[in-house]
């Protein structure tokens, strides 16, 4: 009976600021300035499609990336000592202890045009290249700020399989690739899709990269939403409007990503989405 | 070609008899300790052998050599013949059955059993033909589509049994696979492996520290210290006539006892002379005797060659354990009649009864049965389950 107690202040809390929020924002998206029911807000959405597009797209493009460069950094990670493994954790944690929108400037200044890396281009005789302000700039902003996200879920899986089912399998018969493709990626699907979750979602609701290292110039969902809450066009109606379908965008993400894991596989991190 | 066909032809009999798997002057260490020090070996085709011995005598690591896990850092490793050194694990005709059976917890039973066979590509109705020939011989037919983390213990060990074998591998290396059963299934698993390598001729390669299950099931034994090989021999020779004290301490329950060869078939211990039937030793040579607890026979004071005060008596089932205090140094005895603590008994041993061995390096490591307890054996399988 005591536990049942011990569960109110999280409901409270759960209600106080998730549903009651997220009912106001569907209550916002579907209403006009005067509180009359309109489906106008979701309408317009549909002209920024572009723009979700665009998120869509270069959060996905970073996601990949991140998994590319992520997996097998995890995996480096789980096959050296024990108590190196530790060291190599913190010091990939280490930039998430500065503040993000430090980081982030931090990059801008280093990618500009008269910045360190075109500095030693030039020296080396490739000439200034325009670095700031670009797609790959916000791409690799993104990478830069979320593969921790992507590498932490997927190393505390594959950490834990164990290594006699890999000699298993090649005791069996299989080499390195069927090793990875018949044993570990089936075992580490779990990580991979929380790894993909903690990057993607971010990613494509992120205002602050875009802003700072895309020059404004390609805008994502993220400074749209921004926008309409803080900036010129004020419109809270419409911001929550493309905050909806954003939502509901990324359910889908989710959902069809969470198809792939159909396999049950004990002390499975839990899903963090 | 015609050459080689006719020579094996010529050779066919020996070949069958040759031997399989040869490790010539293997030494391994890791971290600077040696496992294996100028190890050699040689398996018989179509053999049971079981590799026995403490922890971290080097039976693992052997196993391991001749699977592909573990490189040996000077020696070579011979598989019919021709040396495997280079060969990865995966490519080797050996399967092997872990000591935590290491199945794929992503796979059923049937995708588990059909994992080595889908490698080699193999068409799907051979492979579920073989399958479930293989499920059927392990008593799993019903269990094709269950999860493996459904199945108990030992479920597990026979779909691990399964897996390994429906590949028919050359050699079977079984890596302690009934350590994690408990005692009546660990039973019915040895007669059913027994019967499998005799069903299928393959060698079995067995590791384990338990020496009731090395003598009950193996043609050979190879008994294990310190990264050596202490004997080799069938069970009867292992446990009859061990060659050193560890053997005969290892292998069942000994009294060993020091002793003098006065001449051949002559040896003075415990304070009198007895016939023997060991001879070939030097006059005066000083020995270690072995004197199996169950050998010897309980009479009255007077009518025994020696005679002392029990101090113990311990019901086992079969017998009774009784612990007899001769002239300080505790003998065990293993008797189906009681004894009482405080009485004096008569020991008969008759010239079969007793065994002399040369003195080695683990003379002396064995003392009389003062402190005895089963103490040791717990702290081998605790190591045991540690290591693994």
């Amino acid at each position: 009976m005591k536990s049942k107690y011990l569960s109110v202040p999280y409901l409270l809390w759960m209600l106080i600021f998730t549903i009651v929020p997220l009912f106001l924002v569907v209550f916002f998206a579907l209403t006009d300035k005067n509180g009359n029911f309109t489906l106008d807000n979701l309408i317009s959405v549909g002209k920024y499609s572009n723009v979700f597009i665009r998120s869509i797209y270069l959060g996905g493009l970073s996601t990949l990336l991140c998994l590319i460069l992520g997996y097998p950094l995890a995996y480096i990670i789980s096959k050296t000592p024990a108590k190196n493994q530790n060291i190599i954790i913190l010091l990939i944690m280490l930039p998430m202890w500065m503040n993000f929108l430090l980081r982030t400037y931090a990059w801008m200044t280093i990618l500009e045009n008269n910045g360190i890396v075109n500095h030693l281009l030039s020296f080396l005789g490739f000439g200034p290249i325009n670095l700031i302000n670009t797609q790959g700039a916000v791409v690799f902003g993104m990478v830069y700020n979320f593969l921790p996200y992507m590498i932490l879920p997927i190393y505390s899986v594959i950490v834990k399989i164990d290594h006699r089912i890999i000699e298993a399998a090649q005791d069996l018969g299989a080499g390195k690739r069927k090793v990875f493709s018949k044993i570990l990626l089936p075992l580490s699907i779990s990580g991979i899709i929380s790894g993909v979750t903690m990057v993607f979602v971010p990613a494509v609701s992120t205002f602050i990269i875009s802003k700072m290292l895309g020059g404004g110039s390609s805008i994502l969902i993220g400074d749209l939403i921004e926008m309409q809450f803080l900036g010129s066009s004020y419109n809270p109606h419409l911001g929550s409007a493309i905050s909806f379908v954003l939502m509901i965008l990324i359910l889908i993400c989710i959902g069809i990503m969470n198809q792939f894991d159909d396999i049950e596989i004990e002390d499975s991190p839990q899903k963090l989405m | 070609m015609d050459l080689l066909i006719k020579l094996n032809f010529i050779g066919g009999r020996e070949l069958t008899k040759s031997s399989i798997i040869s490790l010539k002057n293997i030494t391994v260490s890791f971290n600077n300790q040696i496992i294996l020090k100028n190890f050699n070996l040689d398996i018989k085709n179509g053999d049971f052998v079981t590799l026995l011995g403490p922890s971290g005598c080097g039976k693992t690591t052997t196993l391991r050599i001749i699977a592909g896990f573990v490189r040996p850092d000077v020696g070579d490793i011979f598989f019919d013949g021709k040396r495997v050194n280079d060969v990865p694990a995966h490519k080797r005709e050996v399967n092997t059955i872990f000591q935590s059976y290491a199945l794929f917890p992503h796979l059923n039973v049937y995708d588990n059993v059909a994992f080595g066979l889908r490698l080699i590509k193999k068409s799907e109705s051979f492979i579920k033909d073989q399958v479930i020939k293989m499920l059927r011989l392990v008593g799993l037919s019903d269990f094709s589509n269950r999860d493996i983390v459904s199945l108990s213990g030992g479920q597990q060990q026979r779909v691990a049994i399964a897996r390994a074998l429906v590949n028919k591998p050359k050699v079977l290396l079984l890596d302690e696979p009934l350590g994690a059963l408990d005692l009546k299934l660990r039973k019915d698993m040895q007669t059913e492996l027994k019967n499998i390598q005799q069903q299928t001729g393959i060698t079995f390669i067995f590791v384990t520290h338990d020496q009731e299950e090395a003598l009950s099931m193996s043609d050979t034994v190879i008994v294990m210290d310190k990264g050596r090989i202490q004997q080799i021999g069938s069970p009867q020779d292992i446990y009859n006539e061990p060659q050193n004290a560890f053997v005969a301490d290892f292998i069942g329950e000994s009294n060993i006892i020091d002793g003098i060869m006065k001449k051949d078939y002559l040896v003075e211990f415990a304070g009198r002379e007895f016939e023997c039937l060991d001879s070939g030793f030097s006059p005066k040579e000083k020995v270690d005797i072995v004197i199996r607890p169950e050998d010897i026979e309980v009479t009255a004071p007077l009518l025994g060659h020696i005679s002392g005060k029990v101090t113990s008596v311990t019901f086992k089932g079969v017998h009774y354990e009784i612990i007899v205090d001769i002239d300080g140094f505790k003998w065990m005895i293993q008797s189906t009649e009681i004894q009482l603590p405080g009485d004096t008994i008569g020991l008969l041993l008759q010239p079969d009864d007793i065994h002399i061995m040369k003195k080695s390096e683990h003379s002396g490591e064995y003392g009389d049965y003062r402190a005895f307890s089963d103490e040791m054996y717990e702290v081998y399988e605790e190591q045991g389950q540690k290591e693994n």
